[in-house]
């Protein structure tokens, strides 16, 4: 290796430096602002168990996102066909995937695949036959389109998601997707999480629908429910004894306005009764398209549902222009906050469905912190001490390396930014048992060596020399096991899977190449007769 | 200091049988553990279920907690001390994680405001995994272990030979059904950590085991008219002095770990001691005499130099 002792003391200074560089805004947190500048603001970042907040990781209903696509696409070839007068009838989703629908006249089948080709490029025919003059088409969305939908779907709901966690006040929140239909969320610090993942979880599709008044409710809770319609869910608080009771509404299933045509939701208290509501107003399409079902359904009730539960159906007393609403029901204030910040972040293409949850309280992660710090400490005092009793001042040399593995790990971690877990705390304390593994090779060959009555200087040669493979072997098989440990990690496991491995690299460098320096010195330029190993 | 001699000479290769017998029984027992309680004692990790981490402000009779939890129809979840007694803090598990993951706290929550007054404890840890997430995590695990495997088998067959490395495979699979049957004989739940744990014995153990192999790789060149068994019986002698040593430091921070890293910790450092002192049995007892045993039902007829 290198013969400059000089020249090999500059690197291993410049490696603890730089270590240093690193660690030193994560360490010490109330830099003067003059020396703030100086540094990165890279630093180690705590996992979710040692500050407290929650992990989530969600699952798109794929199939509903589908279906809700299909639903899309069939109400949108509805207007283009209407714009370009081509007759039809029966434009439906059937199955998750499947649109159909009847041409009038067969001869309009060249005009309906141009419309097609040019404005549905996602969408192609399936199947078509010809019945009493009529033409049924039944049209899909082309294979390899299909994983493209379920990838915007699942994007779509990230940012949905993102949108209402950023309304909701978390910082630093790590929210992304995951495989085919999951999102992994990461809320640091969360106070309440019962709340957020309330928030987060909600589907959030509001819709408009009439109530079917000509029908029986009680024949269609009986299971007679007529064709076209639904039967719906709703809540009631009663006010005097505040206690919510269940009952049920016979809506009609046509959806006439959604959620996606608001410009804006706001809670907002009312004057007789101080009780909160959401305040809506619609975009112009949307008040547009109000204004016409109220000027229709005079009279008549009108239910607005959220998630398929109604939170009421008012009576349209008369038109409304300006296209503004309210959502009353039965809410507390914060819930009509959540509802209003849900609404604003517009509603998830697809259900959500909660698949694991791990939430840590702060005063939880703290303990760990104070735990990891103390275990750690004494550890490290541990076998620094037993190093010095076993092998004297050559014990001493490789306590510098060690001191140094730590400097290196956790600069290394804060250069890239690594997330410090629980088990990544355990992690760093094993490295400190294993670290000192190459010095204790070194000094059991160099003693041996000693024994065959070589000099000092060539038994730390031979020590040295003899001692690298073996190091090197059994530290790359170590390391193999580190890295799928990541692979297979989350989390807390991660954490620990990235302290081992930079321990094990590290230690290669201060174990070997630091403690040699100081080995070197000693026997070339000393010429000390005697080691103290 | 020196704790082993220099000119040590006990006979490893002579106990084979003794420590085949010991590994034999040991294995036996872990599997008969194993299958008596159907399989390791799976946390919610594999499982799924619910996990709550209470922790209350005053002394707190378990009967009383376990009550309030049979009043909301979960009378069949596991309370748990958790940590020292006078920390107050219970793990409330239950194998329930229905499709609605979020109600399961909830209800544990408001349960225990109800019989203990509101502010009276801390919820300090919830953690709810459901079924299919669970098996995800059982299968990946299992597959990380069986890749780390076969990685090492690739790498100690390319530094090495290849009955060296079925023989430190063959002792590390050795150290994990031990490990494994450990928690099983105690009881003790299987998570996420412990197959962390297992990894990293993994990983340590393999280590062991090639300081070893290394030497009699060494040996074997310099004495190559040496029979194989005397070679390796030096070998674990030249080497028994760093075995012990570094064994020894690291058992002194897992011990550290053990006692001072706290309840959340605690099964994990556990699982790695059990570890680490299996595995350094089998560096010594288990892997070499595996590589002597395959050398005496098919000699290779000239070992490479």
């Amino acid at each position: 290796m290198f013969q400059d002792i000089r020249l090999r003391t500059l690197i291993a200074l410049a490696v603890c430096l730089v270590g240093l560089y690193f660690l030193i805004p994560s360490i010490v947190p109330n830099l003067p602002d003059s020396l703030k500048n100086l540094f990165m603001k890279r630093k180690i970042q705590l996992g979710l168990d040692l500050q407290g907040g929650m992990h989530l990781i969600m699952e798109v209903d794929s199939q509903k996102a589908m279906e809700s696509t299909m639903e899309r696409f069939a109400n949108n070839l509805k207007e283009s066909l209407m714009a370009r007068k081509i007759k039809f009838r029966n434009v439906e989703r059937t199955g998750d995937s499947l649109v159909s629908l009847d041409l009038s006249a067969t001869e309009t089948r060249s005009e309906f695949e141009k419309i097609l080709s040019e404005q549905y490029p996602d969408l192609e025919v399936k199947s078509s036959e010809v019945v009493e003059s009529r033409e049924r088409v039944v049209l899909k969305v082309k294979d390899k389109r299909v994983d493209e939908l379920r990838r915007a779907a699942l994007e779509q709901s990230v940012e949905t998601i993102r949108n209402r966690v950023d309304q909701f006040g978390v910082t630093e929140p790590e929210i992304v997707p995951q495989g085919d239909n999951r999102i992994l969320i990461q809320l640091p610090g969360i106070k309440d999480p019962k709340r957020a993942v309330n928030l987060i979880g909600k589907t959030a599709l509001l819709e408009f629908k009439l109530l079917d008044e000509e029908n029986s409710l009680e024949q269609a809770m009986r299971g007679n429910i007529p064709t076209g319609d639904i039967l719906a869910r709703g809540v009631r608080l009663d006010e005097r004894t505040g206690q919510r009771t269940e009952l049920y509404y016979l809506l009609k299933e046509k959806t006439l306005l959604t959620g996606q045509n608001l410009e804006y939701a706001q809670v907002k208290i009312s004057d007789r009764f101080g009780e909160p509501y959401v305040a809506i107003k619609f975009d112009a399409q949307g008040a547009k398209d109000f204004d016409r079902i109220t000027s229709e359904n005079v009279g008549r009730r009108l239910a607005i549902v959220l998630d398929g539960v109604v939170h009421s159906a008012p009576v349209i007393k008369e038109r409304i222009s300006g296209g503004e609403a309210q959502i009353t029901g039965t809410f507390t204030t914060e819930e009509a906050r959540d509802l209003a910040i849900v609404l604003r972040a517009g509603a998830l293409p697809a259900p959500v469905k909660v698949l694991e949850q791990r939430t840590v309280g702060p005063s939880l992660g703290q303990d760990s912190i104070d735990k990891g710090i103390m275990a750690t400490l004494i550890g490290f005092l541990l076998v620094v001490v037993f190093m010095v009793v076993y092998y004297r001042l050559s014990g001493l040399v490789a306590n510098v390396a060690v001191l140094l593995n730590i400097i290196l790990i956790l600069g290394t971690m804060a250069a890239f930014q690594a997330t410090l877990t629980l088990p990544g705390i355990a992690g760093i304390i094993l490295v400190i048992g294993m670290a000192v593994d190459a010095n204790v090779l070194i000094f059991e060959r160099t003693r041996e060596e000693l024994r065959t009555g070589k000099t000092p200087r060539a038994a730390i040669d031979a020590g040295y020399d003899k001692a690298f493979l073996t190091i090197l072997d059994s530290n790359v098989t170590t390391l193999l096991a580190a890295m799928f440990l990541f692979q297979f990690g989350t989390g807390p496991v991660k954490g620990f899977a990235v302290t081992l491995s930079v321990g094990i690299v590290a230690s290669m460098f201060t174990a070997i190449f630091v403690t040699r320096i100081i080995f070197d010195y000693f026997a070339w330029k000393r010429k000390i007769k005697t080691i103290s190993i | 200091m020196e704790w082993i001699k220099p000119n040590i000479n006990f006979d490893f290769v002579g106990k084979i049988k003794i420590a085949f017998s010991v590994s034999l029984a040991a294995i036996l027992v872990s599997i008969l553990s194993l299958i008596i309680h159907g399989g390791p004692n799976y946390g919610i990790d594999f499982a799924g279920g619910t996990l709550v981490q209470v922790k209350f402000q005053k002394g707190t009779d378990a009967d009383k907690v376990r009550s309030s939890l049979a009043a909301i129809g979960m009378g069949d979840s596991v309370l748990q001390e958790f940590g020292a007694r006078e920390n107050n803090e219970y793990l409330i598990r239950t194998a329930e994680s229905s499709d609605d993951l979020k109600g399961l706290s909830e209800r544990i929550e408001e349960s225990l405001s109800s019989a203990f007054g509101k502010g009276s404890f801390e919820v300090r840890r919830v953690e709810v995994v459901g079924p299919k997430v669970g098996r995800e995590l059982a299968e990946k695990g299992i597959l990380a272990m069986v890749l780390a495997w076969i990685a090492m088998l690739a790498y100690i067959s390319w530094r090495f030979e290849f009955r060296y490395a079925v023989g430190g495979i063959l002792a590390l699979v050795h150290d994990i059904i031990i490990t494994v049957g450990v928690f099983s004989v105690l009881n003790k739940e299987f998570t996420l950590v412990i197959v962390a744990a297992l990894l990293t014995i993994i990983g340590y153990s393999i280590n062991d085991t090639i300081v070893v192999y290394d030497r009699i790789r060494e040996n074997v060149r310099k004495y190559p008219k040496q029979a194989l068994a005397e070679t390796i019986n030096s070998s674990i002698n030249q080497t028994l002095s760093r075995t012990i040593l570094t064994s020894f430091t690291v058992v002194l921070v897992l011990i550290a770990l053990l006692f001072f890293g706290g309840a959340v910790i605690f099964d994990f450092s556990f699982a790695l001691l059990i570890g680490v002192i299996v595995g350094t049995y089998s560096s010594i007892f288990i892997a070499s005499p595996i590589v002597l045993a395959w050398e005496r039902a098919r000699p290779a007829k000239k070992r490479k130099k």
